[in-house]
């Protein structure tokens, strides 16, 4: 990697920041997509208002500035800037060089384009040749094999599959924590030998 | 119904008052090995009254995500350690249980084995949870047996995710779940 390549653009979206003004009415939409929501997050789901949403922005810039163990990114089309998800690289712990990654992409019809992948891509990029982490955890609910496999194909191995701790529709599902380490990550950008 | 939920043979879980948290848990901490058993962020060294403070302010009725216990000895009635059930989640029944002996001389006794199995207990019948989960670090084996004698099986590990002296550890993660604490503690529903 050259330091000419940029750390925020991929090929077809890029990372940005929160835009206070636009960014809460499209996502207040995708929150009420109670599968969406279901996907990305074991608290019960709930659909969240635009003004709910400006508040945890405020919130989320808040913390990254104060806390310096969030780093918080929108994801934007290119080249128009229309937003289409969000990434973040949270709960770092600088002493053991560690952290948790979580995306989202909103919109369903966003969804199975690569998008992610490359999102994820960057986001790798970040965490290990910009903030030199020596590991990323990634938790994945047992019902989301789409994000089981954008893991896995990133380079995530399943570390522990902490079993029936998710209840949903009636029926339990193991919690898969997946990790990667630095190493493995270099390793992989080598390409095959 | 059992009227003893919070006795164990060893051990009872006990509140207690924060000026005695305060003075106690600020000379624990200054154990470190104690500390980085118990904890991956760096040691710190808190007065004991700002570590009373904390206290005041939140050990309250009602915090919703968490409840913890002190240890206090059956025989001597000593203030030993702590433990609680912390990130309970709610709809998934599940929750987290961290514990710590904060006077060394205990260590090793048996005290620890017993305050797990009261907490157990009050989490599978008070609480009603499904399951619950600890993570514990590679090197303290003596930790990773006593649960182990709880009931408790390893669920996977983090690896290397502690860097502790110029060496990388994985911290180990395990897990109960309901129908395994019954089947230890044979439904005795009715004694």
């Amino acid at each position: 990697m050259k330091i000419s390549e940029s750390l925020f653009v991929a090929e077809n979206i890029c990372l940005a920041p929160i835009d206070h003004e636009k960014d809460a009415e499209i996502e207040s939409r995708w929150t009420h997509d109670a599968e969406y929501m279901r996907l990305l997050s074991l608290e019960p789901a709930l659909p969240l208002s635009a003004a709910q949403l400006k508040k945890r922005y405020e919130k989320i810039e808040k913390e990254q500035d104060e806390k310096k163990n969030l780093f918080y990114f929108t994801v934007r089309m290119r080249p128009d800037d229309r937003l289409v998800g969000f990434a973040r690289l949270y709960w770092i712990e600088w002493s053991n060089a560690g952290g948790f990654v979580q995306l989202g992409i909103g919109d369903p019809n966003d969804r199975q384009h690569g998008y992610g992948t490359q999102v994820l891509r960057l986001l790798l990029r970040y965490a290990f040749d910009e903030l030199n982490l020596y590991r990323l955890t990634a938790l994945i609910p047992e019902y989301n094999p789409l994000a089981l496999h954008l893991f896995s194909k990133a380079g995530f191995v399943e570390e522990v599959r902490r079993r029936k701790a998710l209840n949903r529709d009636g029926r339990r599902w193991d919690l898969l924590h997946l990790g990667i380490l630095h190493e493995e990550w270099d390793a992989l950008q080598a390409g095959p030998k | 119904m059992n009227g003893n939920l919070f006795r164990g043979e060893l051990v009872r879980l006990t509140a207690e008052e924060p000026e005695l948290l305060g003075k106690t848990f600020s000379s624990w901490d200054r154990d470190s090995e104690f500390r980085r058993l118990l904890d991956d962020e760096p040691p710190c060294l808190w007065s004991a009254k700002k570590i009373k403070e904390w206290f005041e302010k939140d050990s309250y009725e009602g915090d919703e995500s968490g409840l913890s216990f002190c240890i206090r000895t059956l025989q001597e009635d000593c203030l030993i350690g702590f433990i609680g059930l912390w990130d309970i989640e709610w709809s998934h029944g599940d929750a987290e249980v961290g514990i710590g002996i904060g006077d060394r001389e205990r260590w090793g006794k048996g005290y620890g084995t017993d305050a797990m199995r009261v907490i157990l207990r009050y989490g599978f019948t008070e609480l009603n949870l499904e399951r619950i989960t600890l993570g514990v670090f590679g090197y303290n084996g003596r930790a990773i047996r006593s649960y182990e004698k709880a009931g408790f099986t390893v669920e996977g590990r983090m690896r290397q995710a502690l860097y502790r002296d110029g060496s990388r550890v994985d911290i180990v993660f395990m897990g109960i779940l309901r129908h395994e604490w019954q089947a230890l503690n044979g439904e005795r529903r009715e004694d």
